[in-house]
């Protein structure tokens, strides 16, 4: 038996490098020792994505793309489907909880400064991660074709009109959004993107795994090898060591997950909302209309603007600034460990602004503090990135030891 | 990398141990995959038992019904028809229904129930490659036919052929008689398709 | 780093949730809690469903035989429930179309089959309970919950007729507000039993999975925290080598 295996083993091997795949990105692939709680979500970000797939697969078989049947295909999977309601609140909360692996993951990249040298582009990949991911949510958030769905997208629809009413009319494929809108965000929801999310998860690890992982302390364990052997001293091969312990990760993970799934799926109107019971109306707009939360802090700084091209401009400019990120920070250490109390205190200002964002975006704007404290928590927002450079460079940080703490 | 004074045996019993509860993990969400795939609660509703009133049928007339989809035949066979069953055998592929599809109440050379021996019921598909054949009740060439034609139907797909207790003839590419539904009677002239609870 | 950072967020979070479903509420509901388990409640709310709510409002994403799963037979269903001579394997559709209706109401009456998703069962229950007479309305009634409501009071007949009691804010009616001038077939408690089981009844409806998913949730998590449990020991287990 055991020889029967190893000479296929070696079959394969002459054909496809599976040995040495496997050797290169988990028996030999060396993480540094000291990885923290944050550095569960990369490994759970791609749990998710295989998760959105797979109920994805499930979910297309009973969904229809009409504008006419959409509705009722979904409630369909609700009650008729045998498990459709499980399938349908697992895409439904796996939406919002890669969101939430996801920015937790970004967060985790800014405390330590991963994005930094040599790992720029591990980092602008990412950000490509997470445009599709915006886009495939933006689409998906169409297909159950309810109030929300509809003003939702025609809302968003609307802001690119504001800039081209050519380019708007182009996406709709109709004056409104309609029938042929959904037809296509289908096409993108299903394939499209997420076609092209793989792709760029493979690319990110790829890019990672060929510079190595960065760490809570922020130092190259690379620097520091075993003579005899070349392996970093600081390293630990990441299987069996981080594979065991990812597997810690994801059960925690899990039972969060399906708590929500089984137990509120739809998280206080946060991850499915009320009004998108109600089947898309082109006539009617609901009374209050709110993105789904991981798109608000962005929509609250849109309406924090009063001028609608530049609010659109600058609602762009805020998701995309964080491309600028490895560059904007001169600071001379990566780690917010052996940053000054100077950077520290921006970085913390910005994740204030960001959260308090997040939570005017849901809120009324006839609220008499939503603009207001919008404005301000805007000005900290892109505060932060333009004044980077200066006090990353001005920030006093700390020596930095040689070898993990 | 010290492994010398790792207790190897209880290593070994926490990798099986989590291998096994990975492995039920991953059956029960595979479970729910798979039954989605499943006819549906709505499927299974519209396939639910439908009832047919037979008082207008007459004999030597033929009406069909829909049934999950598939068109069920119920046939008023004539003494004539009746008495041509029997001398059908020999040329039969399955005189005896033994390895085709009906209930055991149907298990006889007029496939029906033997309180209404003259009506057939059955699923008008044939059993080669699933198109619905055609009725040539008329004896001999009248319903173009060759003239020693018993009267029966008839496949246009690949032209096999069925006698009047849907019975499939020797040498044509259907291996089976046609499927009898399970089926009962409400009322003399009512049957009930899809449900013989308390007929078998 | 993490420990201060982390209670942040959490204190967020809850307050995000918590503060944005307070928003917007201007009347004060009443609240009940349903309970998906209550057969003999959801018979009763389902009868009273389709006695007095199906006459103008559809559940055309409700099968009769959905009835079966709180405990009807199929003989109960067809010969107590089916008013229509509906199959059981139909939906629950009104008879007049929704342009009728339209000439008739002013607005479509909504499909309910998700009603109770879309408002809640308070505010079901608070609708149910907060018809007042109101001649200036086209039909005669309004509603505290939903000011100016096209619907007319189906169930004055078993609720009595309220009126506006004596209150100084007219503006902002609470269903407090409300006397009942002309008692009906009900006794308050009666009523108040009748539109429980009805909202009940609804909120089955919108999601029928409700119980088994629940259910279901109870082992899922069990089994996650052995997991969590194992999972645990196991790494404990590997990175003796590494301490």
């Amino acid at each position: 038996m055991r020889a029967t295996l190893s000479r296929l083993q070696h079959w394969i091997d002459d054909r496809f490098p599976l040995t040495s795949v496997w050797r290169d990105h988990l028996a030999e692939y060396y993480a540094p020792k000291n990885f923290n709680f944050w550095y569960y979500f990369g490994s759970l970000a791609t749990i998710v994505l295989v998760m959105q797939i797979v109920t994805g697969i499930f979910l297309t078989m009973n969904y229809k793309p009409d504008a006419k049947l959409a509705f009722a295909s979904v409630e369909y999977i609700m009650r008729d489907v045998d498990y459709g309601w499980l399938i349908r609140y697992m895409h439904s909360t796996g939406a919002s909880m890669f969101f939430v692996v996801i920015y937790l993951h970004m967060t985790r990249g800014m405390l330590y400064g991963s994005y930094k040298k040599p790992r720029e582009l591990i980092w602008l990949l990412g950000m490509a991660i997470y445009f599709c991911l915006m886009a495939e949510a933006f689409f998906g958030y169409l297909l159950p074709w309810g109030q929300m769905s509809y003003w939702g997208a025609q809302v968003i629809v609307s802001l690119i009109d504001a800039l081209s009413p050519a380019l708007a009319l182009w996406i709709r494929g109709d004056y409104v959004i309609a029938d042929a809108t959904l037809n296509r965000f289908f096409a993108f929801h299903v394939i499209a993107i997420p076609l092209l999310l793989c792709i760029l998860v493979f690319l990110h690890i790829v890019a990672l795994h060929s510079v190595g992982s960065n760490n809570p302390d922020g130092i190259e364990i690379k620097k520091v090898k075993d003579p005899s052997t070349g392996i970093p001293l600081d390293g630990i091969p990441f299987h069996p060591y981080y594979t065991v312990k990812d597997l810690v990760g994801l059960m925690a993970f899990f039972i969060v997950f399906f708590a929500i799934v089984f137990f509120s799926p739809e998280f206080g109107g946060h991850f499915l909302e009320a009004n998108n019971f109600i089947p898309a109306d082109p006539l009617k707009t609901p009374s209050h209309i709110e993105p789904v939360w991981y798109f608000t802090p962005f929509y609250a700084i849109l309406r924090a603007i009063p001028q609608k091209q530049l609010g659109v401009i600058a609602m762009g400019l805020s998701v995309a600034i964080f491309l600028l990120l490895p560059w904007l920070d001169r600071g001379l250490v990566k780690s917010i460990r052996y940053r000054g109390t100077l950077y520290k205190t921006a970085l913390f200002a910005f994740f204030s602004a960001f959260l308090v964002l997040g939570y005017m975006g849901t809120q009324n704007p006839t609220i008499w503090y939503v603009n207001p404290v919008s404005r301000v928590c805007s000005v900290i927002y892109f505060g932060f990135f333009f004044s980077l450079p200066w006090i990353s460079r001005w920030d006093k940080t700390k020596p930095v030891p040689e070898r993990l703490t | 990398m010290n492994s010398n004074n790792t207790n190897s045996g209880r290593r070994q019993f926490l990798v099986s141990a989590t291998v096994a509860m990975g492995a039920a993990g991953v059956t029960a969400i595979a479970t729910p995959l798979v039954s989605s795939m499943l006819p549906s609660a709505k499927t299974k509703s519209a396939g639910a038992p439908v009832e047919v009133d037979i008082s207008s049928l007459e004999p030597g007339m033929m009406i069909t019904q829909e049934w999950r989809g598939q068109p069920i035949w119920i046939v008023y066979r004539t003494t004539q028809m009746m008495e041509q069953l029997s001398k059908n055998t020999q040329f039969l592929a399955d005189p005896d229904s033994n390895s085709s599809e009906q209930p055991a109440y149907c298990k006889n050379t007029s496939r029906s129930m033997s309180s209404h021996p003259e009506i057939l019921v059955v699923v008008g598909i044939c059993t080669h490659l699933g198109c619905s054949p055609v009725s040539k009740t008329k004896v001999g060439a009248a319903d173009g036919m060759s003239s020693d034609w018993p009267g029966g139907f008839f496949c246009p797909c690949h032209g096999s052929k069925y006698d009047m207790s849907a019975r499939v003839f020797k040498a044509v590419p259907a291996p089976f008689n046609m499927r009898i539904p399970p089926y009962k009677y409400l009322a003399n002239k009512k049957i009930l398709i899809g449900d013989d609870q308390g007929e078998a | 780093m993490l420990k201060k950072i982390l209670p942040f967020l959490l204190l967020l979070s809850v307050g995000f949730v918590h503060l944005s479903c307070e928003a917007e509420e201007t009347v004060p509901l009443q609240h009940i809690s349903i309970n998906g388990t209550d057969y003999p409640s959801l018979q009763r709310g389902a009868k009273h469903f389709i006695n007095y709510c199906v006459t103008c409002h559809g559940a055309k994403f409700v099968r009769y035989d959905l009835l079966k799963q709180i405990g009807l037979s199929k003989q109960q269903i067809e010969e107590n429930l089916i008013l229509t001579g509906s199959k059981i394997s139909d939906d629950m559709v009104v008879a007049f179309s929704a342009k009728d209706a339209t000439e008739w109401f002013g607005v479509a009456p909504p499909d309910l089959s998700v009603e109770a998703r879309v408002r809640g069962a308070d505010w079901l229950y608070s609708y149910l309970k907060g018809f007042y007479k109101d001649d200036t309305r086209p039909s005669g009634w309004n509603n505290v919950v939903f000011p100016n409501v096209a619907m007319p009071h189906v169930l004055y007949a078993l609720q009595g007729t309220q009126v506006i009691g004596p209150t100084k804010d007219i503006q902002h009616l609470a269903l407090t507000d409300l006397v009942v001038e002309k008692p009906g077939k009900l006794t308050p408690a009666e009523y108040n039993q009748f539109i429980y089981d009805l909202v009940n009844y609804m909120a089955f409806m919108a999601e029928p999975a409700r119980e088994t998913r629940i259910h279901m949730g109870y082992g899922v998590i069990i089994f996650l925290i052995l997991g969590f449990a194992l999972s645990y020991a196991l790494k404990k287990e590997y990175w003796k080598d590494i301490h």
